[in-house]
């Protein structure tokens, strides 16, 4: 063990070669700081693409009215089949695969008023499970719509940020009072905003949602628009659709086969589309961190042998003057630590401060919100340390096992 | 207190085999002063090196102080090199970023010798070689003189019995050779075993004795004393 009386002689030598040192942690710092930003943004951009694809909502399926294609036990084809209320309770009633089902009614450019704000939106007539089915999540201080509302027929809306913003401005919507068609409504509910990037009826934030027995009892309608369904987390929604088919091929006297007698709009295709497209992203980062890596481990390397011949007599006057090898390599060693831990710790703290200022560019809609991965800087800071020290130890071992007078080049 | 036996060295480069010095016989006595003349190639510097342990012999013996070196670890080789012998190059071989003080504290680092011992030893030396005012200035900021100077202190520095000087006013103008000279005059008057390597004859004829090299021998070992 090398007292710490020569680390005075460590810290002198680093001192003196201001130059190399800055380049090699210069080297390190840029790497560190590019995967480590690299990565960031990959993670924050893979994140808002499925926090917007998630913003409908997760494993869920779309049905609509359809007409069957197939003649069916002696039934022509071309009829056109329906859906009401009953037929999705009963969905619900005998449904293995589902988790969440609710009806849906919808109104389209509906007068909406409150004071002297008005404008027209669609009102959607759904369930209570609707809500977090479709991510339609209250924000704090106000609710969705629940079974007493239903019960009762109660008039109460939940409304989209934005449509509140339309109307309220700064104000706070929920307990007050606005006009729907002209029948007063309560508002009880705001959407929490949400990112939202497809739909099938505009989007959820200028929407308004009610009890669908109080749409019932406004609008004489038997027929819904459509209903929606989440299956089973163990299920998928594959199996959901073939289920869903059978009970109403069964109650409407189609082919459970014939995909024409209803529309279905499944969104999980597009969603293990997304997924396998991120995997192919996540491969490319890393493929681009590790040319990174081999890029900065070239440069650390180069910066290394340039400082060998000058270093070369260094450890030759070193060793004439007492130095025992130990130290030598002692020396590399710790230097190259040092100058690898410092270098790539600023390169982590540089990523982070921009990765923190980030949110100031308003960029997140677009971009996502980039997140810092910890261990993933430490692999690439442990990884950028051992091509360093390769690169160094081994000539600094080779001059260290010369005699003093060759490491001199006196002869 | 130097005993070489039949010392031979032969380096080689790639397959051309050069034998620079072919069965030395060496010995040197306590508080000796000694210079090594011979043309250039006589293997001066390479028996210099050895007798420093900068380097090893391909055969004889070398006894230091009546312990063989020949079987001595690197560790133990390092550490003659750091407190026996005191070795001044031609060229210097100060350490280009530090300053004299940090140059001269080398040694004494190696020695792991305790912070305020090492101020105070640095200083006495530099004071000895008469450099007390050129303390913290780099070697960029020096003379030639002033230079080897540096480096008679670092060679001092541990108080080593031996101090072994390879040409070292080779690179000097006469008036830094001279001052050189007579710093090493004082040492052996202090009692240092002293070797100089040098083609000056006024120099040579300082020493208390001469021995002359010729082609890796020795062609005459001068009187001892």
């Amino acid at each position: 063990m090398v007292p710490l009386v020569s680390f005075k002689q460590f810290v002198n030598d680093m001192r003196r070669q201001k130059l190399r040192t800055a380049m090699t942690m210069f080297g390190i710092f840029w790497g560190t700081c590019s995967i480590v930003l690299l990565f960031a943004f990959g993670k924050g951009l893979t994140e808002a693409q499925l926090r917007s694809m998630r913003g409908m909502g997760e494993n869920i399926a779309i049905f609509w009215e359809g007409i069957t294609a197939q003649e069916y036990k002696g039934l022509p084809k071309g009829r056109r089949i329906h859906f009401t209320e009953d037929d999705v309770t009963q969905i619900r009633q005998r449904g293995q695969h589902v988790e969440r089902i609710s009806a849906e009614y919808i109104s389209y450019d509906v007068n909406i008023k409150y004071g002297k704000q008005s404008t027209a939106r669609n009102i959607h007539g759904v369930w209570p499970e609707y809500g977090p089915m479709r991510n339609v999540n209250p924000v704090f201080g106000s609710r969705f719509i629940n079974d007493r509302d239903m019960a009762e027929r109660r008039r109460v809306v939940v409304i989209g940020n934005l449509l509140a913003e339309d109307l309220f401005g700064e104000d706070d919507p929920v307990g007050k009072e606005i006009l729907v068609n002209g029948v007063p409504f309560k508002v009880v509910g705001v959407m929490k905003k949400k990112q939202q990037d497809s739909s099938y009826s505009g989007r959820d934030s200028r929407a308004g949602f009610i009890p669908s027995t109080t749409y019932r009892s406004m609008h004489s309608r038997r027929y819904l628009n459509n209903f929606v369904v989440q299956c089973k987390p163990t299920s998928t929604m594959l199996q959901t659709r073939r289920e869903i088919y059978e009970i109403m091929g069964a109650k409407y006297k189609f082919d459970p086969s014939d995909t024409k007698a209803m529309a279905v709009w499944d969104t999980t295709e597009g969603f293990a589309f997304l997924k396998t497209f991120f995997i192919a992203f996540s491969a490319f980062l890393v493929g681009i961190g590790v040319a990174t890596l081999i890029t900065g481990g070239i440069g650390v390397t180069n910066i290394m042998n340039v400082v060998l011949e000058e270093r070369t007599k260094e450890i030759g006057i070193k060793m004439a003057m007492g130095a025992r090898k130990s130290f030598i390599l002692w020396q590399f060693v710790t230097e190259t630590l040092l100058i690898t831990a410092v270098g790539g710790l600023l390169g982590f703290l540089f990523a982070w401060l921009l990765v923190s200022v980030f949110p100031a560019f308003n960029l997140e809609d677009y971009v996502g919100t980039p997140t810092i991965n910890v261990w993933g800087g430490v692999i690439v800071i442990v990884i950028l340390g051992l091509v360093g020290l390769g690169a160094g130890i081994f000539p600094a071992r080779r001059a260290a096992n010369l005699q003093p007078v060759q490491a001199l080049k006196l002869f | 207190m130097i005993d070489l036996k039949d010392v031979e060295k032969t380096y080689v480069t790639g397959t051309v085999e050069f034998k620079a010095l072919k069965g030395i016989n060496f010995r040197a006595e306590k508080g000796e002063y000694i210079s090594v003349v011979g043309p250039s190639g006589s293997g001066k510097s390479t028996l210099m090196n050895i007798i420093g342990c900068l380097d090893v012999p391909t055969a004889g013996e070398y006894y230091l102080e009546g312990r063989p070196v020949i079987e001595m670890t690197s560790n133990q080789l390092a550490d003659i090199r750091n407190r026996k012998v005191g070795f001044v190059f031609q060229a210097f071989n100060l350490l280009p970023y530090a300053t004299s003080f940090e140059n001269v504290e080398v040694p004494l680092l190696f020695a792991k010798l305790n912070g305020r011992y090492r101020r105070r030893r640095v200083l006495e030396v530099l004071a000895q070689v008469g450099l007390a005012d050129k303390v913290n200035n780099k070697p960029t900021e020096l003379s030639g003189g002033e230079m080897q100077r540096v480096a008679i202190a670092r060679a001092l520095a541990n108080e080593p019995d031996i101090i072994l000087a390879d040409e070292p006013t080779g690179n000097l103008d006469s008036a830094s050779g001279g001052e050189i000279v007579r710093i090493f005059d004082e040492l052996n008057k202090l009692g240092k075993t002293i070797i100089i390597i040098t083609h000056d004859v006024n120099i040579a004829s300082r020493t208390d004795r001469i021995v002359k090299l010729k082609d890796g021998l020795v062609e005459s070992n001068g009187n001892m004393l």
